[in-house]
Protein backbone atom coordinates (compact mmCIF):
# COMPACT_ATOMS: atom_id res chain seq x y z
CA UNK A 1 0.00 0.00 0.00
CA UNK A 2 1.64 3.20 -1.16
CA UNK A 3 -0.30 5.57 0.97
CA UNK A 4 -2.01 3.89 3.87
CA UNK A 5 -0.74 6.61 6.18
CA UNK A 6 1.27 4.20 8.25
CA UNK A 7 4.10 2.97 6.11
CA UNK A 8 4.92 5.55 3.53
CA UNK A 9 8.26 7.06 2.61
CA UNK A 10 6.57 10.45 2.75
CA UNK A 11 5.50 9.69 6.27
CA UNK A 12 9.07 8.77 7.17
CA UNK A 13 10.04 12.46 7.49
CA UNK A 14 7.10 13.13 9.71
CA UNK A 15 8.06 10.79 12.50
CA UNK A 16 10.69 13.24 13.72
CA UNK A 17 7.99 15.82 14.54
CA UNK A 18 6.97 15.57 18.18
CA UNK A 19 3.50 15.58 19.69
CA UNK A 20 4.55 18.77 21.46
CA UNK A 21 5.16 20.52 18.15
CA UNK A 22 1.87 19.27 16.70
CA UNK A 23 -0.02 20.35 19.83
CA UNK A 24 1.59 23.81 19.59
CA UNK A 25 0.46 24.12 15.97
CA UNK A 26 -3.07 23.09 16.96
CA UNK A 27 -3.17 25.61 19.85
CA UNK A 28 -2.08 28.49 17.59
CA UNK A 29 -4.82 27.75 15.05
CA UNK A 30 -7.44 27.29 17.76
CA UNK A 31 -6.57 30.67 19.29
CA UNK A 32 -8.28 32.18 16.22
CA UNK A 33 -12.04 32.10 15.88
CA UNK A 34 -13.29 28.60 16.69
CA UNK A 35 -15.21 26.84 13.91
CA UNK A 36 -17.85 24.17 14.23
CA UNK A 37 -17.00 22.46 10.94
CA UNK A 38 -13.56 20.91 10.52
CA UNK A 39 -11.03 23.25 8.91
CA UNK A 40 -10.14 21.74 5.55
CA UNK A 41 -6.83 23.59 5.66
CA UNK A 42 -5.42 22.17 8.89
CA UNK A 43 -1.63 21.65 8.66
CA UNK A 44 -1.27 19.68 11.93
CA UNK A 45 -3.01 16.88 9.98
CA UNK A 46 -0.19 16.53 7.48
CA UNK A 47 -2.19 14.57 4.91
CA UNK A 48 -4.50 17.58 4.47
CA UNK A 49 -1.72 19.84 3.11
CA UNK A 50 -2.20 19.01 -0.57
CA UNK A 51 -5.78 17.78 -0.31
CA UNK A 52 -7.80 20.86 0.64
CA UNK A 53 -9.24 23.37 -1.82
CA UNK A 54 -7.83 26.88 -1.58
CA UNK A 55 -10.65 28.69 -3.41
CA UNK A 56 -13.92 29.68 -1.80
CA UNK A 57 -16.72 27.21 -2.25
CA UNK A 58 -19.13 28.48 -4.89
CA UNK A 59 -22.64 29.14 -3.68
CA UNK A 60 -25.46 27.51 -5.67
CA UNK A 61 -29.10 26.69 -5.07
CA UNK A 62 -29.69 22.94 -5.06
CA UNK A 63 -31.52 21.56 -8.09
CA UNK A 64 -32.76 18.29 -9.46
CA UNK A 65 -30.85 15.30 -8.12
CA UNK A 66 -29.40 17.41 -5.30
CA UNK A 67 -32.84 17.66 -3.70
CA UNK A 68 -33.32 13.93 -3.27
CA UNK A 69 -31.01 11.55 -1.39
CA UNK A 70 -30.67 7.97 -2.59
CA UNK A 71 -33.23 5.59 -1.13
CA UNK A 72 -32.30 2.29 0.55
CA UNK A 73 -34.57 -0.48 1.70
CA UNK A 74 -34.73 -3.96 3.14
CA UNK A 75 -33.45 -5.40 -0.13
CA UNK A 76 -30.23 -3.48 0.51
CA UNK A 77 -29.53 -4.29 4.16
CA UNK A 78 -30.14 -7.44 6.19
CA UNK A 79 -30.87 -6.98 9.92
CA UNK A 80 -27.90 -9.22 10.79
CA UNK A 81 -25.52 -6.60 9.38
CA UNK A 82 -26.13 -4.42 12.45
CA UNK A 83 -24.44 -6.98 14.73
CA UNK A 84 -20.66 -6.96 14.21
CA UNK A 85 -20.16 -9.69 16.80
CA UNK A 86 -21.81 -12.52 14.89
CA UNK A 87 -20.47 -12.15 11.38
CA UNK A 88 -17.63 -14.65 11.31
CA UNK A 89 -18.83 -17.79 13.06
CA UNK A 90 -17.26 -17.00 16.42
CA UNK A 91 -17.01 -14.40 19.16
CA UNK A 92 -14.66 -11.49 18.49
CA UNK A 93 -12.34 -10.57 21.34
CA UNK A 94 -12.89 -7.33 23.23
CA UNK A 95 -15.34 -5.26 25.20
CA UNK A 96 -18.84 -5.88 23.79
CA UNK A 97 -20.79 -2.66 23.24
CA UNK A 98 -24.00 -1.34 21.78
CA UNK A 99 -23.99 2.06 20.09
CA UNK A 100 -27.40 3.54 19.44
CA UNK A 101 -28.97 6.90 18.78
CA UNK A 102 -31.08 8.93 16.43
CA UNK A 103 -30.40 10.49 13.06
CA UNK A 104 -32.15 13.88 12.81
CA UNK A 105 -32.14 16.58 10.20
CA UNK A 106 -31.27 20.20 10.92
CA UNK A 107 -34.90 20.94 11.74
CA UNK A 108 -35.07 18.16 14.31
CA UNK A 109 -37.05 15.73 12.20
CA UNK A 110 -36.08 12.04 12.30
CA UNK A 111 -34.39 10.68 9.19
CA UNK A 112 -36.50 7.59 8.56
CA UNK A 113 -35.55 4.31 6.92
CA UNK A 114 -32.20 5.59 5.78
CA UNK A 115 -28.84 3.83 5.46
CA UNK A 116 -26.19 4.03 8.19
CA UNK A 117 -22.80 2.43 7.45
CA UNK A 118 -20.00 1.99 10.02
CA UNK A 119 -16.44 0.70 10.07
CA UNK A 120 -13.88 0.44 12.82
CA UNK A 121 -10.67 -1.17 14.08
CA UNK A 122 -10.82 -4.28 16.25
CA UNK A 123 -10.15 -4.32 20.00
CA UNK A 124 -6.39 -4.31 19.34
CA UNK A 125 -6.60 -1.25 17.10
CA UNK A 126 -6.21 -3.05 13.76
CA UNK A 127 -8.42 -2.74 10.69
CA UNK A 128 -9.33 -5.61 8.40
CA UNK A 129 -7.78 -3.69 5.51
CA UNK A 130 -4.70 -4.50 3.45
CA UNK A 131 -3.37 -1.01 3.98
CA UNK A 132 -3.25 -1.48 7.74
CA UNK A 133 0.03 -3.24 8.55
CA UNK A 134 0.51 -2.12 12.12
CA UNK A 135 1.76 -5.00 14.26
CA UNK A 136 -1.38 -5.72 16.24
CA UNK A 137 -3.39 -8.93 15.81
CA UNK A 138 -6.23 -9.33 13.36
CA UNK A 139 -9.31 -10.95 14.84
CA UNK A 140 -10.57 -13.77 12.59
CA UNK A 141 -14.06 -13.24 14.03
CA UNK A 142 -14.30 -9.52 13.38
CA UNK A 143 -14.58 -7.51 10.16
CA UNK A 144 -15.42 -4.19 11.81
CA UNK A 145 -18.04 -3.44 9.16
CA UNK A 146 -21.76 -2.87 9.76
CA UNK A 147 -24.88 -1.44 8.15
CA UNK A 148 -28.42 -0.76 9.22
CA UNK A 149 -31.49 1.24 8.30
CA UNK A 150 -32.91 3.78 10.73
CA UNK A 151 -36.42 3.04 11.96
CA UNK A 152 -39.50 5.25 11.63
CA UNK A 153 -38.28 7.50 14.46
CA UNK A 154 -34.74 7.79 13.11
CA UNK A 155 -33.19 5.30 15.55
CA UNK A 156 -30.18 3.18 14.65
CA UNK A 157 -28.45 0.52 16.77
CA UNK A 158 -25.25 -1.51 16.33
CA UNK A 159 -23.78 -4.25 18.49
CA UNK A 160 -20.00 -4.35 18.28
CA UNK A 161 -16.66 -4.48 20.09
CA UNK A 162 -15.04 -1.35 21.47
CA UNK A 163 -12.32 -0.38 18.98
CA UNK A 164 -8.77 0.12 20.22
CA UNK A 165 -6.69 3.26 19.65
CA UNK A 166 -3.95 2.83 17.07
CA UNK A 167 -0.68 4.44 16.01
CA UNK A 168 -0.26 6.35 12.76
CA UNK A 169 2.55 8.29 11.15
CA UNK A 170 1.34 11.86 11.24
CA UNK A 171 4.15 12.59 13.72
CA UNK A 172 6.27 10.77 16.28
CA UNK A 173 4.24 8.69 18.75
CA UNK A 174 0.94 9.71 17.12
CA UNK A 175 -2.14 7.74 18.23
CA UNK A 176 -5.69 7.99 16.99
CA UNK A 177 -8.30 8.01 19.76
CA UNK A 178 -10.67 5.03 19.64
CA UNK A 179 -13.38 5.78 17.08
CA UNK A 180 -16.08 4.35 14.86
CA UNK A 181 -16.49 5.75 11.35
CA UNK A 182 -20.11 6.61 10.43
CA UNK A 183 -21.52 7.23 6.95
CA UNK A 184 -24.95 8.89 6.80
CA UNK A 185 -27.55 10.07 4.33
CA UNK A 186 -30.47 12.43 4.83
CA UNK A 187 -33.45 13.12 2.62
CA UNK A 188 -31.55 15.59 0.38
CA UNK A 189 -28.35 14.64 -1.43
CA UNK A 190 -26.78 17.77 0.17
CA UNK A 191 -27.13 16.28 3.67
CA UNK A 192 -24.49 13.61 3.06
CA UNK A 193 -22.17 13.17 6.04
CA UNK A 194 -19.18 10.98 6.87
CA UNK A 195 -17.77 11.44 10.35
CA UNK A 196 -16.24 9.64 13.33
CA UNK A 197 -17.74 8.86 16.73
CA UNK A 198 -15.44 9.03 19.75
CA UNK A 199 -15.73 7.61 23.27
CA UNK A 200 -16.11 9.66 26.48
CA UNK A 201 -13.01 10.29 28.56
CA UNK A 202 -10.49 9.45 25.85
CA UNK A 203 -7.24 11.28 26.70
CA UNK A 204 -6.04 10.98 23.10
CA UNK A 205 -8.75 13.30 21.75
CA UNK A 206 -6.93 16.46 22.85
CA UNK A 207 -3.78 15.30 21.04
CA UNK A 208 -5.42 14.21 17.79
CA UNK A 209 -5.11 16.57 14.81
CA UNK A 210 -8.07 14.99 13.01
CA UNK A 211 -10.49 15.57 15.93
CA UNK A 212 -8.92 18.95 16.74
CA UNK A 213 -9.53 20.18 13.18
CA UNK A 214 -12.95 20.99 14.66
CA UNK A 215 -11.66 24.01 16.51
CA UNK A 216 -14.80 24.74 18.55
CA UNK A 217 -14.79 22.42 21.60
CA UNK A 218 -18.60 22.48 21.79
CA UNK A 219 -18.78 21.22 18.20
CA UNK A 220 -16.18 18.52 18.82
CA UNK A 221 -18.18 17.37 21.84
CA UNK A 222 -20.99 16.49 19.42
CA UNK A 223 -18.79 13.66 18.11
CA UNK A 224 -18.38 12.09 21.55
CA UNK A 225 -20.87 9.43 22.62
CA UNK A 226 -22.21 9.28 26.17
CA UNK A 227 -22.20 6.17 28.31
CA UNK A 228 -25.80 4.93 28.49
CA UNK A 229 -26.40 2.60 31.41
CA UNK A 230 -30.01 2.00 30.34
CA UNK A 231 -28.66 0.32 27.23
CA UNK A 232 -26.07 -1.75 29.07
CA UNK A 233 -27.15 -5.34 29.54
CA UNK A 234 -26.57 -7.45 32.62
CA UNK A 235 -23.51 -9.67 32.17
CA UNK A 236 -23.48 -8.91 28.46
CA UNK A 237 -22.54 -5.46 27.09
CA UNK A 238 -22.05 -1.73 27.70
CA UNK A 239 -24.30 0.84 26.05
CA UNK A 240 -23.40 4.12 24.37
CA UNK A 241 -25.73 6.79 23.01
CA UNK A 242 -24.80 9.02 20.07
CA UNK A 243 -27.26 11.21 18.18
CA UNK A 244 -26.40 12.65 14.77
CA UNK A 245 -27.81 15.88 13.34
CA UNK A 246 -27.50 16.41 9.60
CA UNK A 247 -27.81 19.77 7.84
CA UNK A 248 -31.28 21.04 7.02
CA UNK A 249 -33.31 19.76 4.12
CA UNK A 250 -33.80 22.20 1.24
CA UNK A 251 -36.84 20.42 -0.10
CA UNK A 252 -39.03 21.59 2.78
CA UNK A 253 -37.20 24.81 3.56
CA UNK A 254 -38.68 28.28 3.07
CA UNK A 255 -36.07 30.99 2.80
CA UNK A 256 -36.37 33.55 5.58
CA UNK A 257 -38.04 36.64 4.12
CA UNK A 258 -37.55 40.26 5.12
CA UNK A 259 -41.18 41.03 5.82
CA UNK B 1 -30.51 22.22 15.63
CA UNK B 2 -26.74 22.33 15.37
CA UNK B 3 -25.32 19.84 12.96
CA UNK B 4 -22.82 17.12 13.75
CA UNK B 5 -19.42 17.97 12.24
CA UNK B 6 -17.83 15.80 9.56
CA UNK B 7 -14.48 14.03 9.71
CA UNK B 8 -12.20 12.53 7.08
CA UNK B 9 -13.17 9.17 5.61
CA UNK B 10 -9.60 8.10 6.47
CA UNK B 11 -7.52 5.44 4.69
CA UNK B 12 -9.38 2.29 5.70
CA UNK B 13 -12.87 2.65 4.22
CA UNK B 14 -12.69 0.28 1.26
CA UNK B 15 -13.69 -2.92 3.05
CA UNK B 16 -16.76 -1.14 4.43
CA UNK B 17 -17.96 1.16 1.67
CA UNK B 18 -16.95 -0.54 -1.59
CA UNK B 19 -19.21 -3.37 -2.76
CA UNK B 20 -19.77 -5.38 -5.96
CA UNK B 21 -21.55 -3.27 -8.53
CA UNK B 22 -21.16 -0.04 -6.56
CA UNK B 23 -20.14 1.97 -9.63
CA UNK B 24 -22.44 0.23 -12.13
CA UNK B 25 -25.75 2.10 -12.03
CA UNK B 26 -26.42 0.09 -15.17
CA UNK B 27 -24.35 -2.93 -16.26
CA UNK B 28 -21.08 -2.00 -17.95
CA UNK B 29 -21.46 -2.16 -21.72
CA UNK B 30 -25.25 -2.48 -21.68
CA UNK B 31 -27.35 -0.83 -24.38
CA UNK B 32 -27.70 2.91 -23.81
CA UNK B 33 -25.01 3.02 -21.13
CA UNK B 34 -22.24 5.56 -20.88
CA UNK B 35 -19.04 5.57 -18.85
CA UNK B 36 -18.37 8.62 -16.68
CA UNK B 37 -14.78 8.58 -15.45
CA UNK B 38 -11.77 10.61 -14.44
CA UNK B 39 -8.81 10.96 -12.12
CA UNK B 40 -8.52 12.59 -8.70
CA UNK B 41 -5.38 14.68 -8.09
CA UNK B 42 -3.86 16.48 -5.13
CA UNK B 43 -2.28 19.95 -5.14
CA UNK B 44 1.05 18.58 -6.41
CA UNK B 45 -0.65 16.86 -9.33
CA UNK B 46 -0.24 13.41 -7.81
CA UNK B 47 -2.99 10.82 -8.03
CA UNK B 48 -5.19 10.37 -4.96
CA UNK B 49 -5.50 6.58 -4.57
CA UNK B 50 -7.73 6.73 -1.50
CA UNK B 51 -10.61 8.94 -2.59
CA UNK B 52 -14.25 7.97 -2.97
CA UNK B 53 -16.68 9.60 -5.40
CA UNK B 54 -20.47 9.33 -5.18
CA UNK B 55 -22.94 10.46 -7.83
CA UNK B 56 -26.68 11.11 -7.77
CA UNK B 57 -28.61 11.66 -10.98
CA UNK B 58 -31.86 11.59 -12.88
CA UNK B 59 -32.68 8.79 -15.29
CA UNK B 60 -32.64 9.41 -19.05
CA UNK B 61 -36.14 10.89 -18.95
CA UNK B 62 -35.23 13.41 -16.23
CA UNK B 63 -36.84 11.64 -13.26
CA UNK B 64 -34.73 11.32 -10.10
CA UNK B 65 -35.51 7.79 -8.89
CA UNK B 66 -36.58 7.18 -5.30
CA UNK B 67 -36.21 3.41 -5.26
CA UNK B 68 -33.98 1.11 -3.21
CA UNK B 69 -31.59 -1.49 -4.52
CA UNK B 70 -28.30 0.39 -4.92
CA UNK B 71 -26.40 -1.96 -2.60
CA UNK B 72 -27.65 -5.17 -4.24
CA UNK B 73 -28.27 -4.27 -7.81
CA UNK B 74 -29.14 -7.66 -9.25
CA UNK B 75 -32.26 -7.08 -11.32
CA UNK B 76 -33.06 -3.85 -9.54
CA UNK B 77 -34.50 -0.77 -11.17
CA UNK B 78 -32.29 2.19 -11.97
CA UNK B 79 -31.59 3.87 -8.61
CA UNK B 80 -29.72 6.97 -9.77
CA UNK B 81 -26.96 6.61 -7.18
CA UNK B 82 -23.50 5.07 -7.25
CA UNK B 83 -20.13 5.02 -5.53
CA UNK B 84 -16.60 4.57 -6.92
CA UNK B 85 -13.40 4.27 -4.88
CA UNK B 86 -10.31 5.47 -6.75
CA UNK B 87 -7.68 2.89 -7.72
CA UNK B 88 -3.90 3.19 -7.31
CA UNK B 89 -3.81 5.61 -10.27
CA UNK B 90 -6.50 7.83 -8.74
CA UNK B 91 -9.05 6.65 -11.31
CA UNK B 92 -12.79 6.49 -10.68
CA UNK B 93 -15.50 5.35 -13.09
CA UNK B 94 -19.23 4.79 -13.33
CA UNK B 95 -21.31 2.89 -15.84
CA UNK B 96 -24.58 4.79 -16.07
CA UNK B 97 -26.98 6.57 -18.40
CA UNK B 98 -26.86 10.22 -19.42
CA UNK B 99 -29.28 12.00 -17.11
CA UNK B 100 -32.28 13.84 -18.53
CA UNK B 101 -31.34 16.73 -16.20
CA UNK B 102 -28.15 18.62 -17.05
CA UNK B 103 -25.73 17.41 -14.38
CA UNK B 104 -24.57 14.61 -12.11
CA UNK B 105 -24.54 15.69 -8.44
CA UNK B 106 -21.19 14.65 -6.95
CA UNK B 107 -19.72 14.16 -3.47
CA UNK B 108 -15.96 13.75 -2.92
CA UNK B 109 -14.30 12.05 0.06
CA UNK B 110 -10.61 11.24 0.63
CA UNK B 111 -8.03 10.51 3.24
CA UNK B 112 -6.51 13.90 4.06
CA UNK B 113 -9.76 15.68 3.21
CA UNK B 114 -11.35 16.60 6.54
CA UNK B 115 -14.92 16.99 5.27
CA UNK B 116 -16.82 16.02 2.13
CA UNK B 117 -16.90 18.30 -0.88
CA UNK B 118 -19.78 18.77 -3.31
CA UNK B 119 -19.50 19.50 -7.00
CA UNK B 120 -21.43 18.89 -10.24
CA UNK B 121 -20.51 17.28 -13.53
CA UNK B 122 -22.51 18.80 -16.40
CA UNK B 123 -23.14 17.02 -19.67
CA UNK B 124 -21.30 18.49 -22.65
CA UNK B 125 -23.36 21.31 -24.18
CA UNK B 126 -25.55 21.82 -21.11
CA UNK B 127 -27.09 25.27 -20.91
CA UNK B 128 -26.29 27.39 -17.83
CA UNK B 129 -23.50 25.07 -16.65
CA UNK B 130 -21.29 26.30 -13.81
CA UNK B 131 -17.96 27.31 -15.40
CA UNK B 132 -15.37 24.55 -15.27
CA UNK B 133 -17.80 21.78 -14.37
CA UNK B 134 -18.54 20.36 -17.83
CA UNK B 135 -17.45 16.82 -18.74
CA UNK B 136 -15.47 16.26 -21.94
CA UNK B 137 -16.72 13.78 -24.54
CA UNK B 138 -13.88 11.42 -25.45
CA UNK B 139 -13.46 9.89 -28.89
CA UNK B 140 -14.86 6.55 -27.68
CA UNK B 141 -17.96 8.23 -26.24
CA UNK B 142 -16.97 8.16 -22.58
CA UNK B 143 -17.50 11.25 -20.42
CA UNK B 144 -14.32 12.49 -18.73
CA UNK B 145 -14.10 14.70 -15.67
CA UNK B 146 -10.96 15.02 -13.53
CA UNK B 147 -11.13 16.29 -9.97
CA UNK B 148 -8.31 18.47 -8.62
CA UNK B 149 -8.52 18.92 -4.86
CA UNK B 150 -6.04 21.81 -5.04
CA UNK B 151 -3.70 23.60 -7.43
CA UNK B 152 -3.91 25.64 -10.63
CA UNK B 153 -6.68 23.43 -12.01
CA UNK B 154 -8.55 23.21 -8.71
CA UNK B 155 -12.11 21.98 -9.22
CA UNK B 156 -14.96 24.33 -8.40
CA UNK B 157 -16.57 22.95 -5.23
CA UNK B 158 -20.03 23.99 -4.15
CA UNK B 159 -21.97 25.00 -1.09
CA UNK B 160 -25.71 25.19 -0.67
CA UNK B 161 -27.92 27.50 1.43
CA UNK B 162 -28.14 24.96 4.24
CA UNK B 163 -24.71 23.32 4.14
Amino acid sequence: MVDGNRGTSLAFDRVTISQHEISDEIAKIQADSPKGAPLLDFPPYRSSLLRHPTKELQFVDPEGAELLAPVFGHSDVAPIEADLTIQRGGEPIGERIRVHGRVLDGDGRPVRRQLVEIWQANAAGRYTHQGDQHPAPLDPHFTGVGRCLTDDDGWYSFTSIKPGPYPWRNHHNAWRPAHIHFSLFGTDFTQRLITQMYFPGDQLLALDPIAQSITDPAALSRLIATYDHEQSEHEWLLGYRWDIVLTGSHATYLEPSDD
Amino acid sequence: MTETPGQTVGPFFHHALAYPGDSELVPFGSAGSVVLHGYVYDGAGNAVPDAMIEIRQADASGVVPAVGGSLRRGGAAFTGWGRSCTDAAGHYWFSTVEPGLPFFAVTVFARGLLDRLFTRIYLPGAANAVDGLVAAREADGRLRFDIHLQGPSETVFLKFPRT
